[in-house]
């Protein structure tokens, strides 16, 4: 478990070494954000609405006493989906789209000699290939999580509008109600940690990649099984410094 | 020239290359042939630097490549050029980005200038106007002229090539090797090549090493391969019955 810590540390270390011509690498990093970033978008939308939701009517019912107002179904639905339901569950689904293919891309290059070739040019392959990834990665998980906020709290609007378990008015008023601009900085500060783990445990994964078709299979599934325990560690680790 | 010098190199217990000593000329192809598992592949990797030899050091033009750091190579790097065995052509990239890929990274080059040695490499390698295919819509010859291409695109000063004759049709693979020795020529390039194809032994080797269990067997010429009494090498050479006929007419 340590050598492979102090393999995954020195793979960063090299990742961020200085680039041989910085538009190339910055090249890379819009191309990967486009990738990650629109490329997620439509999975992320159809999540978050149907999880903004789902979380509203189950609020809903399980607050269903004369005693409480509805409206704290809104505030309750608004404080899960940008604290957990937006940043997490965004960054599982994540792992399964972008670190597979990151794990898989990077993978098949290295069975297919294509790391040997952009070493043998005198590239920095770690640096070329790792780091415009997680650039890409920081910066669009926090945009998509964002999104999948916004899309959460609108899917528990229509979810009102549809069920009429809460008036539409009263899940409004429940969501401006006591709103905390800490919730939206821990959601960002989670998203950036998930962006950084998602592309750098999957690339370490591909990178080391050995063998053929098989292996390139198995690193992209550790890549994401490794990547999902992380996120989960790091939302507590996360939640319990922050809040 | 490239001088390698008492090379070993172990994988955990095995032993793959054991004191390795051998110069390869300029202006020449320079073959390293052996069979299956007797290190030739091992060997081109050490002296490229994608492995590091056990023990021994590899010279670049009196340069101890061994010796340097990832920084002090690439001036040496960016003259060097490789075919790989698969082409190793990048998925994502098109035929001409492939070939302009070094040239954007260490030229500062304006963009028609790159292209313009970029249509002039394609051109070499007979492949003019395919500049905007991807390597899934190449043949397998095809897919190694292009890996030529992008590797002369640098005007590099030593060219290695691994197994430039896999998985291709005898009529394309003397193409390949015309292509390799008239570019080795015309350039005056170190050409390093690993190969088992007894067609390019025979055609192009001005300079052959035997490799045999980890250590280099014998050396010579094309023209001194047929006249050699070494039992091991005559064995990998004239195993066919084919070869054995021809080598009785000689």
């Amino acid at each position: 478990m340590f050598y492979s810590l102090g393999k995954y540390i020195l793979l960063l270390r090299l990742s961020f070494r200085r680039p041989e011509k910085f538009s190339v690498y910055w090249a890379e990093v819009m191309r990967e954000m486009v990738s990650i970033g629109i490329g997620s978008l439509g999975i992320i939308a159809i999540i978050s609405l149907f999880i903004g939701a789902a979380t509203t009517i189950q609020v809903a019912f399980q607050l269903s006493s004369p005693l409480v107002p509805l409206s704290i179904a809104g505030k309750i639905a608004r404080d899960s989906t940008i604290l957990e339901f937006s940043p997490t569950i965004s960054a599982l689904v994540l792992a399964g789209r972008v670190g597979s293919s990151i794990a898989s891309q990077i993978g098949t290059m290295r069975v297919t000699e294509q790391i040997d070739a952009l070493e043998i040019m005198g590239v920095n392959a770690p640096g070329y290939l790792i780091s415009p990834k997680i650039i890409a990665s920081m910066t669009m998980v926090p945009l998509l999580v964002i999104t999948s906020i916004t899309l959460g709290i609108t899917g528990g609007y229509i979810a009102c509008v549809v069920s009429g378990d809460i008036t539409p008015a009263d899940y409004l008023a429940g969501v401006r109600d006591g709103f905390d601009g800490l919730t939206i900085q821990v959601a960002l500060v989670k998203a950036i940690v998930f962006g950084f783990l998602i592309s750098s445990i999957c690339a370490y994964q591909g990178f080391y990649t050995s063998g053929g078709a098989l292996e390139v299979g198995q690193s992209s599934t550790k890549g994401v099984v490794y990547s999902c325990v992380m996120i989960l560690f790091a939302d507590l680790v996360i939640t319990r410094i922050m809040l | 020239m490239i001088e390698v010098k008492n090379i070993h190199k172990t994988f955990g217990e095995n032993d793959v290359l054991n004191g390795i000593s051998a110069a390869f000329k300029k202006g020449k192809n320079n073959l390293i042939i052996g069979g299956s598992g007797s290190g030739k592949t091992t060997l081109l990797k050490c002296i490229v630097g994608l492995h590091e030899p056990t023990k021994g050091n590899v010279f670049f033009d009196n340069q101890n490549f061994t010796d340097m750091s990832f920084e002090q190579r690439v001036p040496i790097r960016t003259h060097i050029g490789m075919l790989f065995q698969n082409s190793a052509l990048f998925d994502s990239m098109t035929v001409e980005e492939n070939i302009m890929f070094p040239l954007n990274l260490f030229t500062k080059r304006t963009h028609a200038e790159k292209l313009e040695r970029a249509n002039f490499c394609l051109e070499r390698v007979n492949l003019a106007g395919k500049n905007a295919l991807y390597p899934a819509e190449l043949s397998g010859g095809m897919k190694k002229r292009v890996g030529i291409a992008r590797a002369i695109s640098m005007q590099p000063k030593y060219l290695f090539v691994d197994e430039p004759n896999s998985g291709l049709d005898p009529k394309t693979s003397i193409l390949i090797d015309d292509l390799i020795n008239d570019l080795t020529e015309e350039y005056q390039m170190t050409t390093v090549i690993v190969t088992h194809d007894m067609n390019s032994v025979m055609g192009i080797g001005d300079h052959i090493i035997f490799l045999h269990n980890g250590e280099k067997w014998w050396e010579g010429s094309n023209k001194e391969i047929a006249k050699t009494d070494n039992k091991e090498l005559n064995e990998f050479v004239f195993a066919s019955k084919f070869m054995q006929a021809a080598k009785a007419k000689l």
